[in-house]
């Protein structure tokens, strides 16, 4: 290919990792996702004796490197003798560090919403849940969204970092072309920069433009 | 469900702790030093953003893209492997081949390709960072300065500069605790001086995985937890308005 | 003596001044009213400079402001003006916001510039507040701070650009206050407002403005009593 010895077998294993890097996004955005809302709702319901200790704990999360949070837990429910597979590894310990950055997306999402609207909502004989769900959500969702959208490009990023467990996803696959052939290292990373440019890229211009397009309705 | 087999040997890595703390302090030395640098770059990154000049823009646009958009760790490879390789290229060009002469070099040494790398992703942040803050300061408090007799250095220097240090004083901490986190990576590419590069060999003499990176963790967290305190002291004592 | 004629200002293809004439005295107070967008606010700015003209020109006692020699800078020193929008500096106390352009454009020490601060500050009703931060104030105490600020440089000219208009009413009487005890002292005035009464009480003059150009200008009892042009009696009818 290109008269370089890089051969469409590389590529393909390039997009066999790059497969595993989505894979790991989707289901550590789904569980840190659903967490957060649990977290965040909690956090912003609950006394003070619930809700500080809970966000030292996740502070925790956001204050180790990913890095050493799956050889921590790697090596954790390897002693534990869980057996699980370094997959599904990546994906809970993401999911985790994802929760507590969604925990906070979520948090805010809530307190954005005025007080006073909300109580105007309850004065109407609306129920908590009514107001949460006719009154919080669509107003907190413009706050939210483009958060969260960024949230998903940064753990789509932090997914490179199970390759510490051995996982082979995009960029660990790119690193062992590269060792068997360092003389095209410059066009191998740039086949995996490209790849993460062409899903992130877009993903990113939407979360702009949400953004700017809710900034100029309000 | 937890059925542990296993004795944990706590002691073995609190004796370590001497060597952890020195690793520690070269992580430090790189965060400081790449957010120095970050800065450095970040601010004209910031106005080649918004030249009028069609080539700086482009030029700070790819770089602060590539650095949103790409994981640290790719970054820290570019300037691992791509660095000796462009050296290479360039070198083609004028007729030498390295290998001929038996030079083999196909990675910068570790501890420059994180500090460098690092850089590189802290520059395109802060870049972005920078922007903002220039934005917070509103255009009308130029003009009450110039309206006193400011010339138009002298109002930058002093009314927009300090507004806009206050703005990107509380994200340019966030950065600096990402700087710290991100040194982790260094382990990919065969740093072994860093907190995690001294983890990762106390470990592979001795095994005790959890041990020695719970104990990595926990001085991590003291790290971070020390610099955003100190910045909110900071920020306290300078920000009373 | 602030001389503006026949200036013309565009802002891309929008013609703001279409030819603006007027002469201000010393120790006079003109009034400039008329509705939003008609100019009022561009031609402060154009009279000291923050803001080029497209033709004509103005002079503050005999130098040309847009000229190209013209040391703006020195020449602001001379025009003290105040904004709708009070722009207090947030970042620094209430003496501070006083007594910086004191120090680092006349070059004053300290001592002096605080003893000058203090006593305008006192004369504005603030001397309680020397050590606040603006945003701890309320914005009518903001406004007179700005007019402290602005008079501390003792300027000879004071320029007021619809200082009461953004702020709560019961907070406009302290502003005016001001404003009336330094008419009152002599300072050369020109008062961009939509006060008619404060307009007609403290002025000399009385300037109509609309879409641009002044209509007509005249002593308070002639303008608001028998105004001659009929857009200036309609001006008059839908505000008062």
């Amino acid at each position: 290919m290109l008269g370089t010895s890089v051969t469409w077998g590389d590529i393909t294993f390039m997009m066999t990792g790059a497969g595993l890097t989505l894979a790991i996004t989707f289901w550590a955005m789904l569980g840190g996702t659903l967490l957060g809302i649990v977290f965040g709702l909690i956090r912003s319901h609950s006394p003070w004796y619930v809700n500080y200790p809970m966000g030292a704990v996740l502070d925790v999360l956001r204050s180790v490197p990913l890095l050493i949070q799956f050889i921590l837990f790697n090596s954790f429910q390897s002693i534990a003798g869980w057996g699980m597979n370094p997959f599904v590894v990546g994906c809970v310990v993401l999911a985790a560090y994802t929760s507590a950055f969604c925990t906070e997306i979520v948090r805010g999402g809530i307190q954005a919403v005025p007080v006073t609207t909300r109580r105007a909502a309850r004065s109407l004989g609306m129920n908590w849940a009514q107001d949460m769900a006719y009154i919080v959500l669509p107003l907190g969702t413009r706050v939210m969204l483009p958060s969260w959208i960024g949230l998903t490009l940064g753990v789509m990023k932090d997914t490179a970092l199970v390759y510490a467990i051995g996982v082979i996803e995009l960029l660990r696959s790119s690193q062992i072309i590269i060792t068997r052939k360092p003389h095209e290292a410059l066009l191998i990373l740039a086949i995996a920069g490209l790849i993460y440019f062409i899903v992130s890229f877009p993903v990113s211009r939407l979360g702009a433009h949400l953004e700017k397009k809710w900034r100029e309705n309000d | 469900m937890l059925n542990i087999n296993y004795t944990f040997h706590w002691n073995q890595a609190f004796q370590a702790l001497p060597q952890m703390i020195d690793g520690a302090l070269i992580t430090l030395q790189i965060a400081v030093l790449s957010m120095i640098i970050g800065i450095a770059i970040g601010v004209p990154l910031a106005l080649a953003k918004q030249s009028s000049i069609a080539p700086l823009r482009w030029f700070a646009n790819v770089w602060i893209e590539v650095a949103r958009n790409t994981p640290a760790l790719f970054q820290v490879y570019m300037i691992y492997f791509g660095i000796p390789a462009v050296l290479q290229l360039v070198a083609g060009l004028f007729g030498i081949d390295f290998r001929a002469l038996g030079i083999n070099i196909f990675y910068l040494d570790s501890y420059w390709a994180v500090l460098v790398g690092i850089a590189f992703n802290n520059a395109g942040y802060l870049a972005e960072t920078f922007r903002g803050g220039l934005r917070a300061v509103p255009a009308t408090q130029t003009r009450a300065a110039r309206s006193l007799g400011f010339g138009a250095f002298d109002a930058f220097r002093l009314i927009v500069l300090p507004q806009m240090f206050r703005a990107v004083f509380h994200p340019m901490t966030n950065q600096m605790v990402w700087a710290i986190l991100m040194t982790s990576v260094g382990i990919f590419v065969g740093l072994n001086i860093d907190l995690t590069g001294v983890t990762q060999e106390l470990n592979a003499r001795t095994f005790r995985t959890f041990e020695f990176f719970a104990l990595a963790a926990a001085i991590y967290y003291v790290i971070a937890k020390i610099v955003t305190g100190g910045a909110r002291l900071i920020a306290w004592r300078l920000f009373r308005y | 003596m602030i001389e503006i004629d026949n200036v013309r200002k565009s802002f891309d293809s929008f013609e703001v001044l279409k030819g603006v004439s007027m002469a201000v005295e010393k120790g006079e107070v003109v009034s400039v009213i008329g509705g939003s967008g008609s100019g009022k606010s561009t031609m402060l700015m154009c009279i000291n400079g923050l803001e080029p003209i497209n033709a004509g020109k103005i002079t503050v006692d005999g130098t040309e402001v847009h000229a190209k020699g013209t040391d703006l800078n020195k020449l602001r020193r001379n025009i003290g003006i105040v904004f709708q929008q009070w722009n207090a500096f947030p970042h620094l106390t209430v003496l501070e916001n006083t007594t910086l352009a004191l120090r680092k454009v006349l070059g004053k020490s300290k001592a002096e510039a605080d003893e000058i601060a203090k006593k305008q500050l006192n004369h504005v009703g603030l001397g309680d507040k020397l050590k606040v931060y603006p945003g701890k104030l309320s914005g009518g105490q903001q406004q007179r701070m700005a007019i402290a600020r602005a008079l501390a440089m003792e300027p000879k000219y004071m320029l007021f650009d619809e200082v009461t208009s953004a702020l709560d009413p019961q907070l406009v009487g302290e502003v005016l206050d001001t404003m009336r005890l330094l008419a009152k002292e002599g300072m050369t005035m020109i008062v961009v407002t939509h006060e008619m009464g404060f307009a007609r009480e403290v002025s000399n003059r009385v300037a109509f403005f609309k879409d641009g150009l002044i209509h007509e200008i005249g002593s308070p009892s002639q303008l608001f009593e028998s105004p001659e042009r009929p857009e200036t009696a309609a001006f008059l009818q839908s505000v008062l």
